[in-house]
């Protein structure tokens, strides 16, 4: 597949590259993203505190000199936990969206090539899981599937699937009208290879653009999964399921408990949100 | 017009038959012995098989699923594992609480949604519209929990203006009920305040783009007069349907705003009932939400084809 998106032309790319790199909202939330990534894969190394550590004597302290950030009610250190509390969201909610890329991708491309009763039967079951809301379907799914990580990815993943695998399908449904689709039926290839080698490096973009904007949700889901205690577990310092944790002392006056995990999510999801734009804006040109 | 809704009609109950097969079957993986669990290891295992005759588990799938959905279809959603009290005794007052908060979220969203698709229109591709755009994108992406902790630190804890518990003292009046709803509501209004935003936009660059726009300017009518004689009422139309295909994001939002708000809707009983592994309850409440989501859909169907003489005209074709 690589040979054949190398035979693009060069110039195209350049240009969707020299887009991205104009684009305001492509550089900004790359920088955000990119922040998160770093701390993820070297948070380990650069907080003060260890973010597991307790320290009862210190509970509850508000944000000082020492402390940042202060302190929780095991009197761990909120900065430490903030810098690696992306870890565990940025490893599970990208997991769950390639799977439902993959997914979405295999029978976007099955019912948008063949058409016929298999589209409608699987575009009715599609708009039939689009009915609830993610959240909801992962809820029941991991209620009765157990708790884990991998559970969070596969139910996020596969309920997802369907809403990349309609773009996928739109896309594929105005390819097959064209000549080199045409073309590669007159030398018969079989229909494996015009869907995988033919249609879909053409369809990329819009697939990419998809993945992006979906990204921004699984990690939506994954969050909130963890919020309400059905996602990551103790004792990952996850944002979601430290807010979890905390947030009943808000009326107590402790604000720093939960503040900077909340402004944490809300910057990554700014972040991915700004790039699928920058993504969606360089690639429609 | 008719065979356009009786279109719909079937899809609805096709995607309703679909939705209960999900929510049915999910239910069958949840390992172990019914009433084995309710009854605790050490029960007897005449009344452990006694229990679990009488909660049918032990008959076929397929019937099970029978019974389930013909006592459902008849209001009888069957009994809480937990409570051992029928749940819709338990549904019914949290519905309505939900549809409360769910009004108010919508009377707020729905009005400021279009008025930014509106502003955004009207200054395409100006720095305005590219901040509302991005704004809304932004916050559609947001979890209800993030917006809502910020909501109750700035406005209830730091400011002091709002309640920062939705439970309003019992015997309420309405306006006092509202008081407690704003906050709640916040993080629902700016979960869909994107899309609304989004599809307001859309339709209104498309009908100030359109033919009877240009004559309407040319004829010499008022700028104002074109947009709201003209421009908006062609504008709104898809926005309605779009409002209606949120009513599923609405309650997903819900199940967390009320667990974050302690407010004893729907969403907190569906939030108990999985905590609990109270899957009767669970599922009832999922196939409830379900057929909110489909009569929502269906009403903006009815909606739409009644203002949009095209549908008429198409269909009957």
């Amino acid at each position: 597949m690589t040979n054949v998106a190398n035979a693009e032309p060069s110039s195209r790319r350049q240009d969707v590259v020299a887009a991205l790199f104009q684009s305001g909202s492509f550089l900004t939330g790359m920088t955000l993203v990119l922040f998160w990534v770093v701390c993820a894969l070297f948070g380990g190394h650069l907080v003060p505190y260890d973010p597991l550590t307790e320290d009862i004597l210190n509970a509850l302290g508000p944000p000082s000199a020492r402390h940042w950030f202060g302190t929780d009610q095991l009197g761990r250190d909120i900065l430490s936990r903030v810098i690696v509390g992306s870890r565990d969201l940025l490893i599970v909610a990208p997991l769950a969206t390639i799977l439902a890329t993959a997914v979405g991708t295999v029978l976007g491309l099955f019912i948008g090539y063949f058409r016929g009763v298999i589209d409608d039967v699987v575009s009715r079951l599609i708009e039939a899981k689009m009915a609830l809301p993610s959240v909801i379907v992962a809820l029941l799914a991991i209620v009765a599937l157990g708790t884990s990580e991998t559970t969070v990815i596969i139910v996020i993943g596969l309920s997802f699937g369907p809403v990349i695998a309609r773009t996928v399908r739109s896309a594929v449904l105005s390819e097959r009208e064209l000549d080199y689709v045409a073309a590669a039926k007159l030398r018969r290839e079989n229909a494996i290879h015009i869907m995988f080698v033919e249609i879909l490096p053409n369809i990329l973009p819009p697939i990419l653009v998809e993945s992006s904007v979906r990204l921004g949700y699984a990690i939506f889901a994954v969050a909130t999964l963890s919020f309400i205690g059905f996602g990551l577990q103790p004792p990952s310092p996850d944002w979601g399921l430290s807010i979890a944790t905390n947030y009943s002392m808000i009326s107590g006056g402790y604000w720093w408990t939960v503040l900077f995990d909340a402004l944490a999510i809300a910057s990554l999801v700014v972040g991915v949100n700004l790039t699928a734009d920058g993504l969606h804006g360089a690639l429609n040109d | 017009m008719n065979r356009f809704l009786a279109r719909r009609l079937a899809y609805s109950f096709v995607t309703l038959f679909v939705l209960s097969l999900l929510v049915f079957f999910l239910g069958q993986i949840l390992p172990g012995n019914v009433a084995r669990a309710i009854l605790g290891p050490f029960a007897d295992q005449q009344a452990v098989d006694a229990l679990n005759h009488q909660l049918g588990v032990d008959r076929p799938l397929f019937v099970q699923y029978g019974t389930w959905i013909w006592h459902f279809v008849q209001g009888d959603m069957g009994q809480s594992y937990i409570y051992r009290t029928p749940i819709a005794d338990f549904v019914v007052p949290a519905l309505s609480h939900s549809l409360k908060l769910a009004a108010v979220a919508f009377l707020v969203v729905v009005p400021l949604g279009i008025f930014g698709g509106v502003v955004a229109a009207l200054n395409v591709n100006r720095p305005t519209d590219r901040i509302i755009s991005l704004a809304g994108l932004s916050a559609a992406a947001m979890p209800e929990f993030v917006t809502g902790i910020l909501g109750i630190l700035v406005l209830g804890v730091w400011l002091g203006w709002l309640p920062i518990s939705a439970a309003w003292p019992d015997g309420a009046g309405a306006l006092t009920q509202l008081y407690h709803l704003i906050l709640p509501a916040i993080p629902l209004v700016l979960v869909l305040f994107g899309y609304i935003a989004r599809m307001a936009r859309a339709g209104m660059i498309e009908a100030l783009d359109s033919d009877y726009t240009r004559t309407a300017v040319l004829k010499g009518l008022r700028w104002r007069q074109v947009i709201w004689r003209h421009v908006l009422r062609n504008a709104l139309l898809p926005t309605i349907t779009v409002v209606a295909t949120q009513t599923g994001y609405l309650i997903g939002g819900l199940l967390v705003v009320e667990t974050l708000f302690r407010y004893q809707g729907i969403g907190s009983l569906i939030f108990n009932a999985a905590r609990a592994k109270d899957f009767p309850m669970l599922q009832a409440c999922v196939l409830i939400i379900g057929i909110a989501y489909a009569v929502a859909t269906l009403l903006a169907d009815v909606f739409y084809s009644l203002l949009n003489p095209r549908i008429r005209m198409e269909e009957s074709q």
